[in-house]
C-alpha cells in the first residue's frame, strides 16, 4: 500500500493539485484535506501547500492558522508525523507556531517567480532524508513574502541544532542567513519557500525537487514503522 | 441642464430609438440601462458590421465569437476556452486596479464557460520610459497584473510589452485568458427554463464602476482624468478565487443550467443577455441584491460594475444545494431574478422572497428598511429583453487619411543607407537596439508573475510562444500575442496581416499548428473617419490572412476611443494565436543558442526598413511595412513546425523587431554562447549587409543546427519551398557578423538585461 499524503486546502490555496501531482509522481497517493474539517482521515504525512490562504488578508497565514484542521495538524506533528509547509504553507506553519520565525516581504519589495539554487544543509529532516548535505538543487521560488526573519536567539538555536535545512546559494529575497527552509526540533516539521513540486518533471525544466518529495515519503514510511 | 440621455452619453437619435422601442418615454432606470448597453463598449455599434467579415468556422470550433469565450476541441474530450479583452482606460486612470480588474474580468469570462482558467497573457503598450508618468503607469499595471493574477491563482505565461510615445496618454492593457474544460462541462450563458432562478454569486454590489462601460470605455480621453477614478472598479482576487472554485463545482455537480459573468453594465447586461439569448424574459428584484452601502438606488444597483460577481441560472429544486455549495466556499449567493415566458426584461424593487417565490416579504438583505413585497408592484423597468443587447448599428464614414500615400512612399532605407554605408561598424547600433525597452529583456516584468502554477508551463515568458502541456492528453498548446502598431499605422491591412503571420510563426516555432485566433482591436475615435478607415483595413487584412492560413477567429474585443489630447493611438490590432503541439514528450528547442551548431536563416531577407525599430531609432518613422505574403508564410510555418517536431534543429527563434542582428543576439544572450556569421549572403534580393542586419522582412526564422543534420535541414527547407541559407556557426564569447558588428557577449547581455531596470532607476540583480 502506498503512503498517503494529505494536502490541506484553505480557500485561496492554489498549489494543492500541483502537490498532489508531485507526490503521486514519487509513488505516494495524495488526498485533499478541507480546512474546515478537523479530520486528517488517517494520512501518513501532511503538506500545507502554496497559494494565498484566505487571500493572505491581515497577514500571510494569519487567518489560516485558526482553521479547524490546524489543531489536528499540530497534534499530528506533536506525535512525530511528517508535516511540510511549502511557500504559503511555510507562512501558515510559522503563524501556527509549528515553526519559529516569520516571513516578511522580499528585500526588493517585488514578487519573485524564478528558479533559485538551494544548498542542502542537513539530511536530518523529513524533507531531506534522501538528499546529501552540500547537494545543490535548482528549484523555483514564487513569493512576495519569503524573507525569513527571527530573533537572534532563535537563529542561534537553529544553527546550533542544524535545523536550517536549505539555504539559498544566491539569496534572492533578503532572508536571514540565506535561509530557504527550516525544520522543527523534532525534525519532522519542515517549512520552505521554494516549490519542490515545480521541479518534478523534465518537461518542466528540472527534477531537482524529486529528492525532496521522495524524502517526505521516506519520512512517512519511517514514522509508520516507528509508531506501528 | 442637459437632458438625461445626453448626460448618460447617448445621442438624441439613440434616445429616439429608445422611444421607438418602448412606445413611451423611458423611466430613468430604463434610460440608464439603455445608455450602458448601447454604449460602444457593450454594443459594438461602430464595429459590428465589420466583424462579420472574419472567418469563424472550422470543424474543431465548438463556440465562436459572441459568447463569453471562444471554445475549440483539442482532442481527448478536452476543449479550451480563450478570450482577450482590453482594460485600457481604467488602467490609464488607476493603473493597479485597472489592470487587476482587467485580469479578473477576463478570468470570469473563461470560467463562465465551464473552463478552468490556466493561463494569462498580457499584451501591453506604454509611452516612452523616459516619461515619469509612463513609468508610474507601467509599474502600476505590472503590479496590478502580478497582485491579482498571482493571488487568484492563474499563471501569467507570456505577453508582450511595447514602449512607444504614441501610447503615452493612452496606454493599452490587453489581457488574454485560456482555460481548459472537459467537453461535457461546456455551458453557455443561457437563462433556459421558465421558472428557473437567477442567483447572484460573489461580491456584494457597491457604487464602484458605475458607468465604466459608457463613461470610461466609450468616450474620448484626456490626461488628468483622475476625476474618472470612481468609474474604475476595485478588485478582490480572493473573492474571485473562491468564485472560480464555487462555479466550477456547481457545474461539475450539474447545478447550473447557465452561467454569466457580470462585467460591463453589470447586472443589466448579465440578466438581460442570458434571457435574450434563451429567448425568454426575466424579472429582477433589486431588493434582493446585497449592497455594500446603504441607500443605493435601483439605477446604481442595475449598472454597478462591482467586480467578482457571477449570475447562475438554477432550477428551483436545486436551490438549497446551490446555497450549501456556496456556503462551503464562503461565497454570498442570493436569488435576484426569475426566468419568465414574457420575453420582457423587468426590474422591480420587492417582488419575491429569498427563494424567488412571491410571498410575504422578509426583511430585505441590505438594512435599508422593509420593502413592500407585491406581485402587483409596478415595474421600475419593463423592456423587450432583446432590445438592450440589440443596440444601434452604425455605418460610420470612412476616409483614407490624406498624406497616407506620402508616408508610405517615404522609404527610410535611402537615408539610412546614406548614413550607414556598407562597411560601417554597426556594433553600437546593435547595442542600442538591444537596450531599446521594446526589444530588451522583460524578465523584470515576468519575474513578478507566477508563470508556473498548475505545472503546465513547458516554455514560459521569453520564448517565441508560451508552451503549456494539456493535462489528460499528450498534447500541448502554444500561445503567442503579437502586433506591431507602427506597421499598422503605415498600412493597416498589411500590418494586420503581419500581426497574424507573426503570431502564427511564433507558435510554429514551438512545433505547433495554429488552430484558433482571438483579437483585441485597439483603435482611436471611431467618429474620426480616418480611424474607421484603419479599422476597415485591419479587419480586411486580418480576415484575409486568417482565411488563407485557415485559422478561425473564435473571439475578439473592440476598444475604440483610445485617444488623448486629440490624438488617436496607432491602430493596434493585437492578435493571440493558439497552436496545438501534438504528442509533446520533451521540451522543444527554443530561443537559447546551442554552441557548436551551424546557424541557418529560413526565409528571404529584403531591404525592408519601413516602420522598423532601427529606422525609428533614427527618427525615420515612415515607409512601407514589410511585405506580408501569406503563402510564403504558410510554407515557412510548415517547414519550421516539422523541423521542430522532429528535433532536427537545436535552437529556433522568430525574426521580428530589430531584424536578424537582434534575433541572433537574443539567441546568443539566452544561450550564453557567441556566434560568427556573414550576413552578406542571406537569401533574397541582393542587399547589403547593413540592411540585412536590421531589415524586418517577415516570414523569417533563425535556427541552429547540429552539423550532422545541416544537410537534412537544408534539403527539407528547399523541398518546402522556403529560401534557406547557412550564415555561420555558434560558439565563443563574441557576437560577430563579418563587416557589420563585433561585440562581446557580456556587453550585449548587459545592454539587453539592464535596459528596463535602468530606465526605472532600480538596481539590477547582476
Amino acid at each position: 500500500m502506498s503512503v498517503r499524503i494529505g494536502v490541506v486546502v484553505f480557500p485561496g490555496t492554489n498549489c494543492e493539485l500541483d502537490v498532489l501531482e508531485g507526490v503521486e509522481r514519487v509513488g505516494a497517493s495524495g488526498e485533499l484535506l478541507w480546512h474546515a474539517d478537523a479530520d486528517l482521515h488517517g494520512v501518513d504525512a501532511v503538506v500545507v501547500p502554496g497559494g494565498f490562504a484566505h487571500g493572505d488578508y491581515l497577514r500571510t497565514g494569519a487567518i489560516a492558522r485558526f482553521s479547524p484542521i490546524m489543531d489536528s495538524v499540530r497534534a499530528f506533528a506533536d506525535a512525530g508525523g511528517p508535516v511540510v509547509g511549502i511557500c504559503n504553507g511555510f507562512q501558515v506553519l510559522t503563524e501556527a507556531g509549528l515553526l519559529p520565525g516569520a516571513l516578511q516581504k522580499n528585500a526588493g519589495l517585488k514578487f519573485l517567480c524564478e528558479t533559485a539554487t538551494l544548498r542542502v544543509e542537513t539530511a536530518a529532516s523529513a524533507l531531506t532524508l534522501l538528499a546529501r548535505p552540500g547537494d545543490e538543487l535548482r528549484i523555483p521560488i514564487n513569493h512576495f513574502e519569503g524573507n525569513y526573519v527571527c530573533d537572534p536567539a532563535t537563529l542561534e538555536r537553529l544553527r546550533a541544532d542544524e535545523r536550517i535545512v536549505l539555504r539559498y546559494v544566491d539569496n534572492p529575497n533578503g532572508s536571514l542567513d540565506d535561509i530557504a527552509g527550516i525544520c522543527s526540533e523534532g525534525r519532522n516539521v519542515v517549512g520552505l519557500m521554494p516549490h519542490p513540486e515545480r521541479a518534478s518533471d523534465t518537461l518542466l525544466g528540472s527534477t531537482d525537487g524529486v529528492v525532496l518529495l521522495r524524502s517526505l515519503v521516506a519520512a512517512a514510511v519511517a514514522d509508520l514503522a516507528a509508531t506501528g | 441642464m442637459e437632458p438625461l440621455h445626453r448626460r448618460l452619453g447617448m445621442t438624441d437619435a439613440e434616445y429616439e430609438a429608445v422611444l421607438g422601442e418602448l412606445d413611451r418615454a423611458p423611466t430613468d432606470l430604463e434610460l440608464a440601462m439603455y445608455s450602458v448597453m448601447w454604449s460602444e463598449h457593450c454594443s459594438y455599434k461602430s464595429s459590428r458590421r465589420y466583424l462579420r467579415r472574419f472567418p469563424t468556422a472550422a470543424p474543431w470550433v465548438l463556440v465562436g465569437p459572441g459568447e463569453g469565450a471562444g471554445v475549440v476541441d483539442v482532442g481527448d474530450s478536452i476543449a479550451i476556452a480563450v478570450r482577450i479583452e482590453s482594460h485600457n482606460h481604467p488602467s490609464a486612470v488607476e493603473p493597479y486596479q485597472g489592470a487587476a480588474t482587467g485580469v479578473g474580468g477576463i478570468i470570469r469570462d473563461i470560467f463562465s464557460m465551464g473552463a478552468r482558467p490556466i493561463a494569462l497573457m498580457d499584451p501591453l503598450r506604454f509611452g516612452d520610459l523616459t516619461d515619469a508618468r509612463t513609468r508610474y503607469l507601467f509599474e502600476g499595471v505590472v503590479a496590478g497584473i502580478s497582485g491579482y493574477g498571482n493571488a487568484v491563482g492563474v499563471p501569467t505565461v507570456g505577453g508582450e510589452v511595447v514602449f512607444d510615445d504614441a501610447y503615452r496618454g493612452n496606454p493599452l492593457v490587453n489581457v488574454l485568458c485560456l482555460g481548459v474544460l472537459p467537453k461535457e462541462r461546456l455551458v453557455l450563458a443561457r437563462a433556459e427554463g421558465v421558472g428557473n432562478l437567477a442567483v447572484l454569486l460573489g461580491a456584494s454590489t457597491g457604487r464602484d464602476g458605475i458607468g465604466g462601460a459608457s463613461v470610461l470605455a466609450s468616450a474620448g480621453f484626456e490626461e488628468g482624468s483622475e476625476q474618472k477614478r470612481p468609474s474604475v472598479q476595485v478588485g478582490d482576487p480572493f473573492e474571485e478565487k473562491k468564485l472560480i472554485e464555487a462555479c466550477l463545482a456547481l457545474l461539475d455537480a450539474g447545478l447550473a443550467v447557465g452561467v454569466q459573468d457580470l462585467g460591463a453594465a453589470g447586472l443589466s447586461c448579465a440578466a438581460s443577455e442570458t434571457a435574450a439569448k434563451a429567448g425568454v424574459g426575466m424579472d429582477v428584484d433589486v431588493a434582493r441584491v446585497k449592497h455594500r452601502e446603504p441607500g443605493m438606488t435601483p439605477v446604481e444597483i442595475m449598472t454597478s460594475e462591482s467586480q467578482e460577481r457571477m449570475l447562475a441560472i438554477v432550477r428551483p429544486e436545486d436551490l438549497a444545494e446551490v446555497m450549501a455549495l456556496c456556503d462551503r466556499w464562503e461565497i454570498t449567493a442570493s436569488v435576484v431574478g426569475r426566468v419568465t415566458a414574457t420575453g420582457r426584461f423587468r426590474v422591480y424593487e420587492g417582488l419575491f422572497d429569498a427563494t424567488g417565490v412571491p410571498g410575504a416579504n422578509p426583511a430585505p438583505p441590505t438594512g435599508d428598511g422593509p420593502v413592500a413585497l407585491s406581485s402587483d408592484a409596478a415595474a421600475l423597468a419593463d423592456v423587450p429583453a432583446g432590445s438592450l443587447g440589440d443596440g444601434p448599428d452604425y455605418d460610420r464614414p470612412v476616409t483614407r487619411p490624406p498624406g497616407q500615400d506620402r508616408r508610405v512612399a517615404d522609404d527610410p532605407w535611402p537615408e539610412l543607407h546614406r548614413r550607414f554605408p556598407a562597411g560601417t561598424d554597426l556594433s553600437g547600433e546593435l547595442l542600442a537596439l538591444l537596450a531599446t525597452p521594446t526589444i530588451a529583456d522583460k524578465s523584470w516584468i515576468s519575474r513578478q508573475y507566477d508563470h508556473q502554477l498548475f505545472l503546465n508551463t513547458v516554455i514560459g515568458p521569453g520564448g517565441d510562444a508560451a508552451v503549456l502541456r494539456v493535462k489528460g492528453t499528450r498534447n500541448a498548446l502554444a500561445l503567442s500575442t503579437d502586433c506591431n502598431g507602427r506597421y499598422c499605422a503605415l498600412e493597416p491591412a498589411i500590418g494586420a496581416r503581419l500581426a497574424v503571420l507573426e503570431a502564427a510563426r511564433n507558435v510554429s516555432c514551438s512545433g505547433a499548428r495554429p488552430i484558433a485566433l482571438v483579437n483585441c482591436l485597439n483603435f482611436g475615435n471611431p467618429e474620426h473617419p480616418e480611424v474607421m478607415w484603419q479599422f476597415a483595413e485591419v479587419v480586411d487584412g486580418m480576415s484575409a490572412a486568417c482565411e488563407q492560413l485557415q485559422i478561425p477567429v473564435i473571439g475578439g474585443n473592440v476598444s475604440f476611443y483610445n485617444e488623448s489630447r486629440g490624438s488617436d493611438i496607432p491602430p493596434t490590432p493585437v492578435v493571440g494565436v493558439i497552436g496545438l503541439v501534438e504528442n509533446l514528450t520533451a521540451v522543444p528547442p527554443s530561443v537559447p543558442l546551442a554552441p557548436g551548431c551551424r546557424i541557418v536563416v529560413l526565409g528571404a531577407t529584403r531591404a525592408e526598413l519601413g516602420g522598423s525599430e532601427w529606422a525609428v531609432r533614427h527618427g525615420l518613422v515612415n515607409g512601407r511595412p514589410p511585405a506580408a505574403d501569406v503563402a510564403t508564410a504558410a510554407a515557412l510555418h510548415d517547414v519550421v513546425r516539422a523541423l521542430v517536431a522532429d528535433r532536427a534543429v537545436a535552437s529556433v527563434h522568430d525574426c521580428s523587431e530589430g531584424g536578424l542582428a537582434v534575433a541572433l543576439a537574443e539567441m546568443a544572450i539566452q544561450g550564453e554562447t557567441g556566434f560568427r556569421v556573414d550576413l552578406g549572403n542571406v537569401a533574397g534580393d541582393d542587399i547589403d549587409v547593413v540592411a540585412a542586419c536590421f531589415s524586418e522582412s517577415a516570414s523569417r526564422v533563425v535556427v541552429a543546427v547540429e552539423p550532422a543534420r545541416l544537410a537534412e535541414v537544408t534539403r527539407r527547407a528547399g523541398e518546402g519551398g522556403v529560401p534557406v541559407m547557412e550564415i555561420g556557426g555558434s560558439g565563443g564569447d563574441r557576437l560577430i557578423a563579418e563587416g557589420a558588428f563585433d561585440l562581446s557577449l557580456a556587453d550585449a547581455t548587459h545592454a539587453w538585461r539592464d535596459a528596463i531596470p535602468n530606465a526605472l532607476g532600480v538596481a539590477t540583480s547582476s
